[in-house]
């Protein structure tokens, strides 16, 4: 295991995207686990006096309308994001791939139900069914965390069928086969493993999305809610000092490009270098 | 009772044409430890015959007749009774070593996982049994270790571990399906004596399927010639190699190129069996090799030819088989 992570590394360092998606997204997630103990000031303090405020050596990144440091704000909204995208991807993960290798492996009719109700899930705009889903659920960080998890489901299963249709058909599962291996041990054992590079890419591209999905939800009020601060509603409540003070909409803007773009970034290097046929290519 | 019964197994597949009948009312018995050899050119029918053996055909095809395992019929169990019978009672070892390993899995753990799942053996004998078996097929553990991946193996070796997982539980039966085709001659012949070793040391019984009619005659005790998804010729390996009454097995011993011969000294062209093998959807009425045979007589063509005993265990299915003068 240790071995792989060297190898998958040492093959990573030659590759450009991979590092700097890598380190973006690294710091983002060194930022996200700092937040959890430490900000510079704690989020919830208003201070009227110090209102929007200007870059300084005690504010690094000013201040907003209720004279919170932008900075600490930033920090904990890194926080914020990789929990609602974390825990949203785990329920993507955990419900689509086996959905998608129940699809793969039992074929016919199982298959057609599963890819169906996927079809159904995907023909809704992401964002729009988890609108939906909060609207019904009611606004909040844990209904957003559902809400995207949901929209996750059909993205992986549809990535782990797809993968897994086309391990089965090769030789070695027809031995595993014929040393007497039921269809789910197969799945578990040998498909698994082999579309597991694959999983791993989408996971980073699914994060990304994640991220801009909580931001999404939480710039139109229905995901996390205050005191708790958030890049979506950084946005939104930047909106209206636009005019006057619009560096208060360009950091969580940025921070939220910048993470999104680091993420798939890391994703595509991450799929050259696990992908072996690229890798030998280049 | 023979150990394992073949009663008129038929195989249809379906096919762009619609079902297709690929095997044809194939018959064979064995008894623990016999060496059967299955011999035809690609496309004949000899790893659907195989598959069929392990039930491993997909699942829109139709497998008809009988498959007797020690008085049970494998076509009526359900999938649950066939997957405790591959791998513990019938082992298979494949073509390819390159594509029939799990590219992502240590070869230990991939010997090891048919034990866990039949012989339900605890950690520490499962290991054991593993370091047994890859003493067995050549690849010491203290050599090579039970870390390593398939890449890091060479073909041979590849086919060693191929090999250990087929008799991982000491299976009745190993079906050997071209377990050579993929590896260069010197290989070869370690794999070939490796898997006779092994069938004769356990009393396995043993069918080895494969074009090369050195390796059957190698390997084999018995054979059955197989053309078009039906056997052609069947007997002792001897009876049929010294004695070969079909014209298509003779055909097939004249298509071999030897070292020094007239062919190769006078630039000769190698012989060859005029005309190609029928597609299955064209299929004749009669014997499926009377377009291509010098022999055919008119009743070749209308009719099916049956078993015709030659000589004790040895029939041909041929109306004008070969006899001794035809040959010279």
């Amino acid at each position: 295991m240790f071995r792989t992570l060297v190898e998958i590394l040492r093959h990573g360092l030659k590759n450009r995207s991979f590092i700097i998606g890598g380190s973006i997204s690294l710091l983002f997630f060194l930022v996200a686990f700092l937040s959890y103990f430490w900000t510079p000031y704690p989020v919830e303090d208003i201070n009227i006096a110090d209102k929007l405020l200007l870059p300084s050596a005690e504010y690094l990144l000013g201040t907003d309308h209720f004279g919170r440091d932008i900075l600490s704000m930033l920090i904990k909204g890194a926080g914020n994001s990789v929990i609602v995208a974390f825990v949203a991807i785990g329920i993507g993960i955990g419900c689509g791939v086996p959905l998608g290798l129940t699809a793969a492996a039992k074929k016919g009719w199982m298959d057609e139900l599963i890819m169906r109700f996927n079809d159904f899930t995907f023909a809704f705009p992401s964002l729009i069914s988890a609108i939906m889903i909060t609207a019904i659920l009611g606004p909040g960080s844990i209904n957003s965390i559902i809400a995207i998890g949901i929209f996750n489901i059909p993205v992986f299963a549809r990535v782990a069928r797809g993968a897994a249709l086309s391990i089965w058909k090769r030789e070695f599962i027809l031995a595993a086969r014929s040393a007497g291996k039921g269809r789910f041990k197969i799945s578990v054992e040998h498909i698994l493993p082999n579309i597991s590079s694959m999983l791993i890419v989408q996971t980073t591209i699914q994060f990304a999305l994640g991220i801009l999905a909580e931001a999404g939800l939480s710039y139109l009020g229905l995901g996390t809610q205050p005191p708790m601060p958030s890049w979506g509603k950084m946005l939104n409540e930047a909106q209206t000092f636009m005019n006057f003070a619009p560096q208060l909409a360009i950091y969580p803007g940025l921070a939220i490009a910048l993470t999104v773009m680091g993420l798939n970034l890391f994703g595509d290097g991450l799929r050259d270098v696990l992908d072996p046929k690229l890798r030998r290519s280049r | 009772m023979a150990l394992l019964q073949v009663q008129d197994l038929c195989v249809t597949l379906n096919t762009a044409h619609g079902p297709q009948e690929v095997i044809s009312h194939i018959n064979f018995s064995m008894e623990a430890g016999d060496k059967m050899g299955i011999v035809g050119e690609s496309g004949c029918g000899k790893s659907i015959t195989a598959l069929a053996l392990m039930s491993l055909l997909p699942r829109d095809s139709q497998t008809r007749g009988k498959i007797i395992l020690e008085g049970r019929d494998i076509l009526k169990l359900n999938s649950n009774k066939i997957c405790s019978i591959r791998g513990n009672r019938i082992g298979m070892i494949f073509q390819e070593p390159m594509t029939a390993l799990n590219p992502v899995k240590q070869i230990g753990a991939q010997v090891s996982e048919s034990i866990y799942l039949h012989l339900k053996l605890t950690r520490k004998q499962t290991l054991e049994r593993v370091s047994e078996l890859m003493d067995k097929v050549g690849l010491p553990v203290s050599k090579f270790g039970l870390n390593l991946y398939p890449h890091q193996l060479s073909g041979g070796q590849r086919q060693r571990v191929m090999i250990a997982m087929a008799i991982a539980c000491n299976p009745e039966i190993l079906i050997a399906d071209e377990p050579t085709t993929a590896l260069d001659v010197t290989v070869q012949e370690q794999i070939l004596d490796l898997i006779r070793d092994l069938a004769d040391s356990s009393g396995m019984a043993l069918i080895i399927i494969s074009h090369d009619l050195g390796v059957i005659a190698q390997t084999a005790e018995n054979v059955m010639v197989m053309y078009t998804g039906q056997s052609v010729e069947m007997g002792s390996t001897m009876d049929v190699f010294q004695n070969m009454s079909h014209p298509y097995t003779y055909g097939l011993f004249s298509a071999i190129p030897h070292v020094g011969s007239s062919v190769q000294l006078d630039r000769k062209r190698l012989n060859s069996i005029p005309g190609q093998v029928p597609e299955l959807h064209l299929r004749p009425r009669g014997c499926n090799f009377a377009d291509r045979c010098s022999r055919a007589l008119k009743i070749c063509k209308d009719k099916e030819p049956m078993a015709t005993r030659v000589a004790d265990h040895h029939q041909v299915w041929c109306y004008h088989p070969l006899t001794c003068e035809d040959k010279k």
